[in-house]
């Protein structure tokens, strides 16, 4: 994965599969403690303990299509490569919580890429599920909420191209407000 | 800092956009739309589908044609992502494989505007399609 707005849009498409209504993705970072945390929760049909504890390993995974899994177990190596690490905490019935966890600084650290463009491509090509992105910097917090567009658009849908023009502008302005790293 | 925009500005283009809109004939009626299905699975992902999905949905856009895309998880062509799944009305969908934003051009121009069928069609037997 180029970078870490790709590695979201795969982790939130392990959502999908399992179901999910509302899939929040939080990004957290600070210069002064290095820290750069990414962290991914839904509510879809979750894992055992036992299953959770395994997902990392690729050579687990629910797919019929080929054997291996790849999507967690290269987050895990971008998270690791830079010092960090990777959590999977998940409920059965309940959801799925994955932390990753990276140096901010580093240099392994893949850049964040185009993470307005990502989640309004998920809202636009999932309709029936909430998407929260919030953005929390020093500076000050963005928050992103399918719930309130799909408010102020009064049944136009989000998928509609001026409004995905619109949204992922939106979301870049407002990024660059709050002084992202990047 | 200039003024940073806001779902009320959203608010205020929504008038415009619904005329655009309602221009547009048969957009209630799903089954006479185009559908594309791009899958986005991690290999998908990583090989390109997402500029492969904007694309589409640009260009439908500018070119006026009515279409419906969404995305699928894994189609299980990894050796051919980034796959596309189209659907013309009253048709059976075709798998396209190596999709990037040229061939996507092609497919447009040659396959939804004239069904004329562009290479790099993925023979398929729909049994074996992962229902995700
Ligand atoms: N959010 C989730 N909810 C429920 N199960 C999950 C979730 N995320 C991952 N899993 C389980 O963990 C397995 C491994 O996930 P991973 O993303 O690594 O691989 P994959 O999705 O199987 O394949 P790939 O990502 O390569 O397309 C999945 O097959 C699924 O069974
Ligand atoms: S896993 Fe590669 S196409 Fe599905
Ligand atoms: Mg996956």
């Amino acid at each position: 994965m180029k970078d870490l707005s790709m590695h979201i849009l795969d982790i939130a498409q392990n959502s999908i599969t399992a179901g999910a209504e509302t899939i929040e993705v939080e990004i957290t970072e600070n210069r002064v403690t290095d820290q750069y945390r990414i962290v991914i929760t839904d509510n879809g049909k979750g894992m055992t303990a036992a299953y959770a504890a395994k997902v990392t390993d690729p050579y687990v995974t629910s797919r019929t299509t080929r054997k291996v899994g790849l999507g967690l177990p290269l987050l895990k190596q971008n998270a690791e490569r830079t010092g960090g690490s990777l959590e999977v905490k998940s409920e059965p019935e309940k959801g799925t919580r994955i932390t990753a966890l990276f140096s901010l600084k580093n240099i392994d650290r893949p850049p964040l890429g185009d993470i307005g463009g990502t989640m309004v491509l998920l809202a636009a090509a999932n309709l029936n599920i909430r998407f929260i992105y919030r953005h929390i910097t020093e500076k000050d917090t963005f928050t992103f909420d399918t719930r309130e567009v799909n408010a102020t658009l009064e049944g136009m849908p989000i998928s509609e191209a001026g409004v995905i023009r619109f949204l992922k502008e939106m979301i870049r302005e407002n990024l660059q407000e709050i002084n992202i790293a990047g | 800092m200039g003024q940073v925009k806001s779902l009320a500005d959203l608010r205020k283009i929504k008038e415009e956009l619904q005329g655009r809109m309602s221009l547009r004939e048969n957009s209630n009626n799903p089954e006479s739309l185009v559908q594309v299905k791009v899958a986005m699975a991690t290999c998908g992902i990583a090989s390109g589908a997402k500029q492969v999905m904007d694309f589409f949905i640009e260009e439908f856009e500018k070119r006026n044609i009515q279409a419906v895309v969404t995305q699928t998880g894994c189609m299980g062509y990894c050796f051919a992502e980034p796959t596309v799944e189209i659907t013309l009305p009253g048709h059976s969908p075709v798998v396209y494989g190596y999709v990037d934003t040229k061939k996507a051009d092609d497919i447009i121009e040659k396959y939804i505007k004239n069904g004329e069928l562009v290479d790099g069609i993925i023979p398929v037997n729909y049994e074996t399609i992962e229902k995700k």
